[in-house]
């Protein structure tokens, strides 16, 4: 946190002067861990056996806050008989198909909502589409709110003795053998971490995309809210878990998003085959029958689209549905580059984005590009993937002349963000406004000018067009006010929009509230329902700047709501847990819930309501079910559906890992995706002819002193002169095993290629004593590429990955693979090739290496 | 300036006549010094903003004077940031001013060596002709399998969360 | 006039600053850094000072080096190990400010023996726990005695109202008396391609921002720092709360914290920029012991008088004697 985002990172050192007790874990020393009280060195692609291990420990340690486990979690909640866990199957969940390479997840299910009826989407279907990015915003749908449970935990079919039986096996003597942490130290933590939870104190776990970027990485993240849900530090001041996101809006691109399987506000893209009419798509969006605010999905999903195409979306031709594509399967960025390699895409557009060094297996990105007909990159410098059509490394080698290329590239030069106006959603799902500086110069312009004149230009082509699909383009609203006399559409107005309006009625032409006024029969728009209220009242709260006051500082979504799920910061009665830690909390006298924060939670449902037998929605939601966007109200501590791998989190190791799984036969997630191509080698793993080839360990991050790919930071020469050359972190024990010299270069191979890099040797680095073998870690930031442009280049840690993605939301693998690593510089020109190729036929390296999904021996 | 005042402020004078015997200091002092004064005070107009880096969302307050950049520092009433700025939130300002920033538009055609330049207009509609060719061109009604897609996946786009790099 | 070469004293008044505002300076509580570097960045932004070259020095993550005309903010990295030397056998030659022996030698460096144990059995990993990485951001002490100010011939440096040190760079001409004078190794010449690197010749270091502080602002540093490792005010008040620091760091079991330039008694009268650190100065390349340069300068100029007295009354005797 100290090394990329250093001024959050204030908060942690202020509350370290007043006492807090701050745990690093982390493969590396980093800038965090110097300022923290402990460091834990982990293996990385381990950290499931670290969590599950905590997990472990506060049950049978009774450290678990009951009343909260008993009342807001779904601990006493039944799970079906037909569950079995991977212990039963040496590494498999009930349900695998080993055809499809999924779970049928039928078996997962609580007690009573197994199997009954026949499914409306197949698992295999779901991960097809990346299912799983729909959760961002609320729980997955049950077949209904009715649920048996067990309050005593006994029952031995509750998700609490499942919890128990199934991290039965996560002891201090498995983190030692598969993490790399001694016992003492685990305890340290886990002694830490449960001491200061409960009702007078709570803990906060912090997470970046070293949690997320793994095979397994949803399940990193499940973990920690198993912990965090035990612990009663969910919904609750000081507690959370929170993603420290890196990019300044990239939660509003998941909010309003970037991705090719979500709407707004984390509505499915319309899926073939299943959502042929709008009834059929609603009903699966939303599932009548369940408890909480998702019911209303048919309202968000009406309002937007009146938001998109105004007058021309009707009840009559369910208000456009019919003209938005369908997706049909994965069309992720990384198929979608393999079928560029095929010559099945034609265009891309890169917006303030950088494949060619910032995206994993760099060279089929690189590649990838020379296969189309059409580029346009719009970007504040030249970046590599701009100019990779004459210095893309793969020029080098051979593999590419610049002659050869067919593509065309429209090189946009972007306005920056004092440029422009408008808002970024950042990691607190807070939106603040930005006021423009000045009017951007030459050629430079805003996304928003660029996006609107195309589609300008577009709805002017097609205005005679008779044809149904140009349709949507007739209709889209496309009629924003350009302010001052620039051609700048006015953000505000699109804000606005997104906000929506009451378009009949008393109220027509006013904004929304916020979406509770959101209704299914078209009275009203908004284009994405949870950022509805930011402009409510007229006023834009994004801007709202007073001084130094959190809760009048930008907005957060949903409605302002700094802490989500903080009626869990109250008792089931609605008083506050401690006063120490109190939120917000029933008033009795007023009749409604009050306090510090925006109550999230219906304002005037008494802590004692118990709704209706039958009764679903918002209106089934009792007085203390504080997850209202979960379909029982409850935090799930088991995922009885949703996940697509699994419903606990279970260890397994990396796709490329010089380790067995040390619990079961499977090693690997049996269900991540894996592309089986000659471009997409893969290292053996242990336990396949050829490991040894790659014995090591490396992992990729950020540097303080730059950002990302390098594009707005290569380019400056202050940011650059702190950090100007690639280089790799080892310790000095690894220095010595293969003779590798301080400051002298090293050479990191993997199946793919290998790059080059200096060489830090540093304790900072520590060998893992993993089993009865000791495991090397190597440190490659990965900010740097080859191109001509930038201050400073080098080679990219990103050519080195392969393409194995978790199978619920599509990250790819790079933050933890194997390779090897040689003293000195990488071959240079086409003797690249040739040196990556020995390695190759060193491993005995098929397209079926490492990709085989199932590696236990009977199903 | 008068003789007298040149004389006034010449250094040995004031150092001869004033408390600095030794001019090592307000005898010292430069006229340009004197009159030093900060590129915050004299800007034209501030405007408040927020880091287009990582998701902390720090925020900026932009100096402007003669519709340039003149400054970027932190806004100190942010509840967030308390007006303090990380490497790059600070080097934000050679961000914006960089000279390697590019002005132009630039288009390299199928098997070109250079870029060409290009002016803002025409590349936009030639943009605009290749998205709609390539739109016609891989156009679905239907999927393989008879079921109605209504799409082209015949390009993509990969956007980035600053909006501005990644 | 007063002794104004050694020992305490209030500089501003004494370099003839009536009613001068409270001495202004730095305290660096290193024990609180996270060496992001935003203070070196805000500094060279905020004052348009070049970039220093691009080189990858290998001391840490320390790529800066040393403190020079175009490094006014350094930030010192420095990995302890009890069990290892081996990472600053090179970072020392950082801390020596020798820019030019940075990232050349690799020899120096001592893999050391590898260990056939496992780690977590033998001392690798036991011994990482005591492990430490320093970060400390350096800058212009702005010392009470400046050798730097002293020596300077043409006025260019001076003592600001504030009791801190500035290069005038309209009047410097480049001259270099005040480079070896300086105790600290901080002022230097700027090194760069006449006619197009700014202020190319001219020595150069921190100001202290004086055009910002004058207009009571923070200077850029300070202001930028996350985690107010950097902090700026009156110097009396920041003496105050340094101490009262190290006094808590002290109740928390933290021997190592101790103060380094706050003493008005020391060889430069104490300075404006002071330090909170965690081991000793030399440590972090600071000089243990620092004595202004022109301590004895008063004593010099009373025995170049009286040479030049004798010279005098040499050249008298000559004189008087040529006539026999």
């Amino acid at each position: 946190m100290a090394e990329c985002h250093p001024v959050g990172f204030q908060w942690v050192m202020e509350a370290k002067a007043r006492g807090a007790k701050v745990i690093h874990i982390d493969p590396r020393f980093t800038r965090t861990s110097a300022h923290a009280d402990q460091h834990v060195p982990i293996r990385a692609g381990s950290d499931i056996v670290f969590l599950g291990a905590l997990i472990k420990y506060i049950l049978d340690n009774e450290k678990y806050f009951r009343e909260y486990v008993v009342a807001y979690t779904n601990a006493a909640t039944l799970v079906g008989e037909d569950f079995q866990d991977v212990d039963e199957h040496d590494g498999l969940f009930s349900g695998y198909d080993p055809e499809t390479g999924t779970y049928d997840t039928a078996s997962w299910s609580y007690a009573g909502h197994a199997d009954d009826g026949e499914k409306e989407e197949s698992e295999h279907s779901q991960r097809e589409r990346g299912a799983g990015h729909e959760l961002g915003g609320r729980g997955a749908n049950l077949e209904s709110a009715e649920v048996q449970r067990d309050e005593t935990l006994q029952h031995p079919q509750t998700v609490f003795q499942v919890l128990k039986r199934h991290y039965a096996r996560y002891t201090p003597e498995l983190v030692q053998e598969v993490c790399g942490v001694p016992p003492e130290a685990f305890l340290e933590v886990a002694e830490a971490v449960t001491s200061n939870s409960g009702r007078e104190r709570t803990t906060a776990w912090v997470y970046s995309v070293g949690w997320t970027q793994h095979s397994v990485g949803v399940q990193y993240i499940r973990g920690a809210a198993i912990i965090q849900l035990l612990l009663g530090n969910m919904g609750r001041p000081g507690g959370g878990i929170l993603a420290l996101r890196g990019h300044a809006s990239i939660q509003g691109s998941t909010d309003i998003p970037t991705l090719y399987n979500l709407l707004p506000g984390y509505l499915p893209m319309p899926k073939a085959g299943e959502h042929d009419d709008f009834e059929a798509y609603l009903d699966s969006v939303r599932n009548k029958d369940q408890k909480g605010f998702w019911t209303q999905a048919d309202a968000y999903t009406v309002s937007l689209l009146k938001a998109w195409f105004g007058q021309a979306a009707t009840a009559e031709n369910g208000y456009g549905f019919d003209w938005l594509p369908r997706i049909s399967g994965d069309h992720g960025t990384y198929r979608t580059v393999l079928d560029m390699l095929d010559d099945k895409v034609e265009g891309y557009f890169l917006l303030g984005q950088n494949p060619a060094v910032g995206s994993a297996q760099g060279k089929i990105q690189r590649l990838a590009m020379s296969h189309l007909k059409w580029l346009v990159v719009r970007d504040l410098n030249l970046i590599e993937s701009a100019t990779f059509w004459k210095d893309a490394p793969e020029i080098a080698t051979g593999e590419l002349r610049t002659e050869d290329i067919g593509t065309e590239v429209f090189f946009f030069p972007a306005a920056a963000h004092t440029e422009k106006e408008g808002t970024f959603t950042q990691t607190q799902r807070m939106l603040q406004w930005r006021h423009k500086a000045i009017e951007p110069e030459f050629d430079r312009r805003s996304e928003l000018h660029f996006i609107f004149n195309l589609g300008r230009i577009a709805k002017q082509r097609l205005a005679g067009s008779t044809l149904e699909r140009d349709r949507a383009i007739q209709a889209m609203t496309w009629d924003y006010p350009v302010e001052h006399g620039t051609e700048e559409p006015s953000g505000r107005a699109i804000l606005r929009e997104i906000n929506g309006f009451h378009l009949t009625g008393e109220r027509a032409g006013e904004l929304l509230d916020g979406f509770t006024d959101m209704r299914a029969d078209g009275s009203t728009s908004g284009g994405c329902w949870i950022y509805s209220g930011v402009y409510a009242g007229n006023v834009n709260r994004a801007e709202r700047r007073t001084p130094l006051q959190e809760s009048q500082w930008g907005w957060a979504w949903p409605m302002d709501r700094r802490v989500l799920y903080n009626r869990a910061s109250a008792d089931p009665q609605g008083r506050p847990w401690s006063e120490r830690k109190a939120l917000v909390w029933w008033d009795e006298e007023q009749g409604k819930w009050v306090g510090h924060d925006v109550p999230d939670f219906q304002l005037t449902k008494p802590p004692g309501y118990r709704p209706e037998p039958g009764s679903t929605g918002p209106d089934a939601l009792a007085g203390d079910d504080p997850f209202i966007m979960q379909a029982d109200g409850k935090g799930w501590l088991y995922a009885p559906t949703g996940l697509l791998d699994g419903p606990l989190p279970s260890h397994y190791e990396p796709h490329e890992s010089p380790v067995k799984n040390a619990l079961y036969g499977q090693q690997t997630n049996p269900t991540r995706m894996v592309y089986r191509r000659k471009e997409n080698l893969s290292n053996p793993s242990a336990g396949e002819p050829g490991a040894e080839v790659f014995p090591y360990v490396f992992t990729t991050y950020r540097l303080t002193e730059h950002h990302t790919a390098g594009g707005m930071s290569r380019w400056l020469p202050y940011l650059a002169e702190l950090q100007p050359e690639m280089f790799a972190e080892v310790s000095p024990e690894l220095a010595a095993e293969q003779g590798l010299e301080h400051l002298g270069y090293a050479t990191i191979v993997t199946a793919r290629t290998a790059i080059e890099a200096r060489v830090l040797v540093t304790d900072r680095m520590a060998p893992l004593r993993i089993g009865e073998k000791t495991v090397h870690q190597i440190g490659l930031p990965y900010h740097w590429g080859q191109g001509d442009q930038a201050y400073v280049t080098g080679d990219s840690a990103n050519d080195l990955f392969v393409l194995s993605l978790d199978p619920n939301v599509f990250i790819q693998e790079c933050k933890a693979a194997s390779c090897d690593i040689q003293p000195g510089r990488r071959p240079t020109g086409p003797a690249l090739l040739d040196y990556v190729e020995e390695y190759r036929r060193r491993a005995g390296i098929t397209t079926e290496t490492g990709n085989r999904l199932l590696t236990r021996d009977d199903p | 300036m008068g003789l007298k005042d040149v004389l006034l402020s010449w250094p040995v004078y004031r150092q001869l006549t004033g408390d600095d015997p030794l001019g090592r200091g307000a005898a010292a002092q430069s006229q340009r010094t004197a009159d030093l004064q900060p590129r915050t005070a004299t800007a034209d107009r501030v405007a408040r903003s927020v880091c287009p880096y990582c998701a902390v969302g720090c925020g900026q307050l932009v100096y402007v004077k003669d519709e340039k950049v003149v400054q970027i520092e932190g806004d100190p009433d942010s509840p967030v940031s308390r007006g303090r700025l990380c490497p790059k939130g600070s080097a934000s300002e050679q961000l914006v001013n960089s000279p390697r920033r590019q002005k132009t538009v630039l288009y390299r055609r199928p098997h070109g060596t250079e870029w060409e330049e290009l002016d803002l207009d025409t590349a936009t509609r030639m943009v605009a002709d290749r998205v709609l060719e390539t739109r016609e061109r891989t156009w679905q009604d239907l999927d393989h399998d008879g079921k109605r897609v209504n799409r082209t996946l015949g390009f993509a786009s990969l956007g980035g969360a600053t909006l501005d790099n990644e | 006039m007063s002794t104004s070469f050694y020992g305490p004293l209030d500089p501003a008044p004494d370099a003839g600053w009536t009613d001068a505002p409270p001495r202004k300076g730095f305290f660096t509580d290193t024990s609180i850094c996270i060496g992001c570097k935003a203070c070196e960045v805000a500094c060279k932004e905020w004052n348009a000072v070049p970039d220093d070259g691009f080189t990858l020095l290998g001391s840490s993550y320390d790529n800066t080096g040393a403190l020079g005309a175009s490094t006014w903010r350094h930030v010192a990295f420095i990995e302890q190990s009890p069990a290892s030397d081996v990472l600053n056998r090179v970072g020392d030659s950082a801390l020596t400010g020798d820019r030019n022996a940075l990232g050349t030698d690799t020899t120096k460096v001592d893999l050391g023996m590898p260990s056939f144990d496992l780690p977590g059995m033998a001392v690798g990993a036991d011994g990482r726990t005591d492990f430490r990485w320093l970060m400390a951001s350096d800058v212009c002490k702005h010392c009470t005695h400046a050798g730097c100010l002293d020596v300077c011939p043409t006025g260019a440096l001076f003592r600001t109202e504030f009791g801190t040190v500035v290069v005038q760079d309209d009047i410097c001409n480049g001259c270099g008396y005040c480079v070896p004078a300086c105790p600290f190794g901080v002022i230097d010449r700027r090194v760069g391609e006449k006619g197009v690197t700014k202020n190319e010749g001219i020595a150069q270091k921190c100001t202290l921002c004086y055009d910002r502080i004058g207009d009571g602002l923070t200077p850029a540093c300070a202001k930028a720092c996350p985690t107010t490792s950097i902090q700026f005010g009156d110097l009396d008040e920041l003496r105050e709360r340094a101490e009262q620091r190290v006094e808590a760091m002290h109740a928390q079991g933290i021997s190592s914290a101790r103060l380094y330039g706050e003493d008005p008694t020391d060889g430069v009268g104490g300075v404006g920029a002071f330090f909170l650190l965690l081991d000793e100065p030399e440590v972090y390349g600071l000089p243990p012991d620092p004595v202004v340069t022109t301590r004895d300068l008063p004593e010099m100029w009373r025995k170049a008088g009286l040479a030049a007295l004798a010279m005098l009354a040499g050249a008298v005797a000559a004189f008087a004697g040529g006539g026999r």
